[in-house]
């Protein structure tokens, strides 16, 4: 029998970005919270130190900070016509687990989709016809605008004291910068992180084939910050480790550098770790959800919280498995295009490429995702797709940001895998190589969703999320235009040797490929085609509000945080200063 | 006959550890030639060449002495001792598995481990109820009896050439296991030992910091803020350090 707990004003399911990010919010505007986290707490001062984090197989091989595939996970299979079978350990991505959630281990690439990337279906039966979007990509326009969002975009940037270069301030085109982003209201909160040797020689390639190269811009600060809630983040120390791994210089931001210094001494805030959300109480009849379920993982003993509003603020699958197991919204069915919940499921299209240079001298294990360049010419609508075969794009970029021992050395392809051969390649070749990469973007296909698995059952014997994803045509043409682009700056490199690294026919769970799941409870104009109206709020409980890269109807060409980022700032202003006056639907169906 | 002279229990004697050293005649002065590229040579490299430990036997946590002369011999074939750095087995590596294979990880760990479990494509992963420990241990044993068949004797029993030939065969899945697939295990098997081989040495892989050394890898505490533009184009090089040397 679960324990029924004093009703708060809130409850956050999920303390990763999206969580800390509300939880500020709303108790700044005096509601009470309890922040709710299935992981452990981590603070900067206890586990984000010296020398402890330069450990490249704790974090990075054994995967130290992911999700305990244990008590839950998810099942995968490329078509509909398939079994799914359990991802027993992840692979392909890793979402994070504990206080900070994904946003401790992230990258830290940082940035804004573009103003047409709101409005693509629209923006690409204006440009190339009402027939040009192919039958089975079900795409959606979002239900908010670029301009809208930019102020929150903003707000993000100097919480996270990102790093990089404007090139669109206002409307003017400034150079250095990216000249096809959306109008920025403000520079970067700081200047680029240095570039590498390897990027300056892609960006000089660039430029001479007619591109526009620009420093990467990342949520980790060149140098020590003062961020919006007057919190200090350090400079980047160039150390390597950024990947899977904490930063130890709080220069990359993360919920647990950037708010949760504040939330924790908040007598109205309580957090409440290795406390794992099991259900969300849905009032069916009065359209709102009274509370969550939730079980401490630490004794097994159940609880309820009821709460007023109720912020789902945990990863995609989570949030779209939590929507499933509830009953709100309809779920998607693949056969009759009908519902919401589970659709438009998409992800990160990325494909690599590797290029040697013999003479050149270079440190691979100095650097952060802020030392490479990038060029986004190719991304969205910043070029013509007539006659390509395709829609999407992304942004293509070069720089080792890191190349630790074991995950990060370069041989050529055909050198030996193991002895002596191999050892003398292996070190022949460690300061002489670079990678680049394509951030391709995901148009949401018919075929490609989120459902209950009818099999596998998690700890608490709750059926699994279930994965219906496979790479489309549209995306592998996308992808291989890229690589055709990167190609060509490859050659103007004049590399002793190079190999392209074009993606598989089928996506698979295995190698590491990209953490940025999205869609499966998406926004849009009305409940028919969303599961979330423009604010957040959950059409069929409208004391629910939904975070995080579920909502969003399809994948751009850009990493997701930075929209993620926004979005719950976006949402927060409507709930403080809209739906806590008058709870409700914020928009009427 | 002459591969019959190798002895199978050298690991456990840890022989290895001092020995190998003058056996391949590795010195500092060899060790040093190796790093050629920029001629400037670290104090890791003599440090390389001297014993870790004492030699005396060797704590095993997880493996059995058989599964532990497959491991060495393996490793040993994957790693030899030449001018680059010292053998797998004189790098820690085989302790370095032992350990691994002893851990939480080890022992499934943070892995979904319900059934049913049924046979996939190769694209939905790995699907065995076996944790790390136990499918090492039952890739083993496959190993050894496809080695007994073909070769009349287990696997670290084989001379040199053999060894290499039993391992390419498993790489390209050519080995006939009964149950696992000998691609599959080879794939594990040479993961695990690169993890080894290069991971920080407060694991027991690496050890003497061999393969940083080899690599021109600094290790820690890899604060490059002060130095990133001056060594933008040339190398930066220092004496490879371990979390350790911190602690």
């Amino acid at each position: 029998m679960a324990t029924r707990l004093k009703e708060v004003d809130a409850v956050m399911v999920g303390m990763g970005w999206t969580g800390a990010i509300l939880a500020r919010e709303l108790t700044k505007a005096g509601l009470s919270v309890v922040g709710l986290e299935r992981g452990q707490d981590r603070t900067p001062g206890e586990n984000f130190t010296l020398p402890s984090v330069r450990d490249e197989l704790r974090y990075a091989a054994r995967l130290e900070l992911m999700q305990d595939n244990s008590t839950d996970t998810i099942t995968f299979r490329n078509a509909s016509a398939e079994t799914a079978l359990p991802i027993r350990r992840f692979g392909a991505f890793l979402p994070g687990e504990g206080v900070g959630g994904s946003g401790i281990h992230w990258g830290a690439l940082h940035w804004r989709f573009l103003p047409s990337d709101f409005r693509l279906k629209s923006h690409l039966t204006e440009r190339y016809g009402k027939t040009a979007i192919p039958e089975d990509m079900t795409i959606q326009d979002w239900p908010i605008s670029y301009e809208e969002l930019e102020p929150h975009y903003d707000h993000f940037d100097k919480l996270c004291g990102v790093s990089g270069k404007a090139g669109n301030l206002k409307g003017k085109i400034i150079a250095g910068g990216n000249p096809f982003e959306g109008p920025r209201s403000d520079e970067y909160p700081n200047k680029p992180i240095m570039t590498s040797a390897p990027s300056l020689m892609f960006s000089d390639a660039a430029r001479s084939l007619g591109f526009h190269p620009f420093p990467s811009p990342v949520a980790i600060a060149s140098a020590a910050y003062s961020n919006s809630e007057g919190l200090t983040l350090g400079g980047c120390e160039y150390c390597g480790f950024c990947n899977r791994i904490a930063c130890e210089a709080n220069a990359k931001a993360s919920a647990n550098t950037t708010i949760m210094p504040l939330l924790r001494p908040d007598s109205k805030f309580e957090l409440r770790t290795r406390a794992f959300m099991t259900r969300l109480i849905y009032d069916r009849p009065g359209k709102k959800v009274t509370g969550v379920a939730y079980t401490d993982l630490r004794t097994g003993e159940d609880y309820e919280q009821p709460a007023n509003i109720v912020v789902l603020s945990s990863y995609v699958f989570s949030n779209t498995q939590a929507l499933l197991l509830a009953g709100i919204g309809e779920p998607y069915d693949r056969a009759s295009g009908k519902g919401v919940v589970g659709k438009n499921y998409c992800y990160q299209f990325e494909a690599p490429a590797e290029a040697f240079f013999e003479d050149k001298e270079w440190n691979p294990f100095m650097g952060s995702a802020g030392t490479s360049a990038c060029i986004d010419d190719f991304n969205g609508e910043n070029f013509d797709h007539s006659g390509l075969g395709f829609f999407g794009g992304g942004y293509i970029n070069c720089g080792t940001a890191a190349a630790p021992p074991i995950s990060g050395r370069g041989v050529p392809h055909g050198t030996p895998r193991w002895g002596s051969d191999w050892k003398r390649a292996t070190v022949k070749w460690y300061h002489h190589f670079t990678r680049f990469n394509t951030q391709g973007s995901v148009y949401a296909n018919r075929e490609n969703y989120m459902d209950l698995d009818p099999t596998y059952k998690d700890a608490f014997g709750r059926p699994l999320i279930r994965m219906t994803y496979n790479g489309t045509d549209n995306d592998h043409k996308m992808s291989r235009f890229l690589l055709t682009k990167v190609e060509a700056v490859i050659k103007a490199m004049n590399p002793t040797h190079y190999e392209m690294r074009p993606r598989p026919k089928n996506f698979t769970v295995v190698p590491y490929q990209s953490t940025h799941n999205t869609g499966g409870t998406m926004m849009g104009t009305d409940p028919k085609s969303s599961a979330v109206n423009r604010y957040l709020q959950a059409w069929d409980a409208h004391n629910l509000f939904i975070m995080g890269a579920s909502v969003f109807p399809q994948q751009h060409g850009y990493n997701p945080t930075g929209t993620v980022g926004a979005l719950a700032y976006w949402s927060a202003k409507a709930i403080t200063e809209q739906y806590i006056k008058k709870p409700g639907p914020l928009v009427h169906a | 006959m002459a591969d019959d002279t190798i002895p199978r229990r050298r690991f456990l004697l840890g022989a290895g550890i001092a020995g190998t050293a003058v056996a391949t005649g590795l010195t500092s002065t060899s060790a040093s030639e190796a790093q050629a590229p920029s001629g400037t040579q670290t104090p890791a490299a003599s440090a390389q060449t001297t014993p870790a430990a004492p030699a005396e036997p060797e704590i095993l946590l997880a493996l059995t002495a058989t599964e532990a002369a497959f491991v060495s011999a393996a490793v040993d074939a994957f790693i030899p001792a030449d001018q680059l750095s010292p053998s797998g087995t004189d790098c820690g590596i085989v302790t370095f598995i032992d350990r691994q294979l002893a851990s939480a990880w080890g022992g499934g760990a943070k892995m979904y481990r319900s059934g049913p479990f049924q046979k996939g494509k190769p694209e939905q992963g790995y699907q065995l109820p076996l944790t790390p420990k136990e499918y090492f241990s039952a890739g083993i044993a496959e190993a050894n009896d496809w080695s007994r068949k073909t070769y009349g004797k287990e696997f670290d029993r084989l001379a040199p050439a053999d060894r290499t030939a039993a391992l390419k065969a498993m790489e390209e899945g050519k080995a006939e296991f009964s149950g696992l697939g000998s691609k599959s295990f080879f794939e594990r098997l040479l993961t695990i030992t690169m993890e080894g081989f290069f991971s920080d040495p407060i694991y027991g892989g690496n050890r003497n910091r061999a393969s940083w050394t080899m690599l021109g890898f600094p290790g820690l505490p890899a604060t490059y803020a002060g130095k990133f533009e001056e060594y933008r184009s040339k190398r930066y090089t220092a004496h490879a350090q371990s979390i350790a040397d911190f602690s």
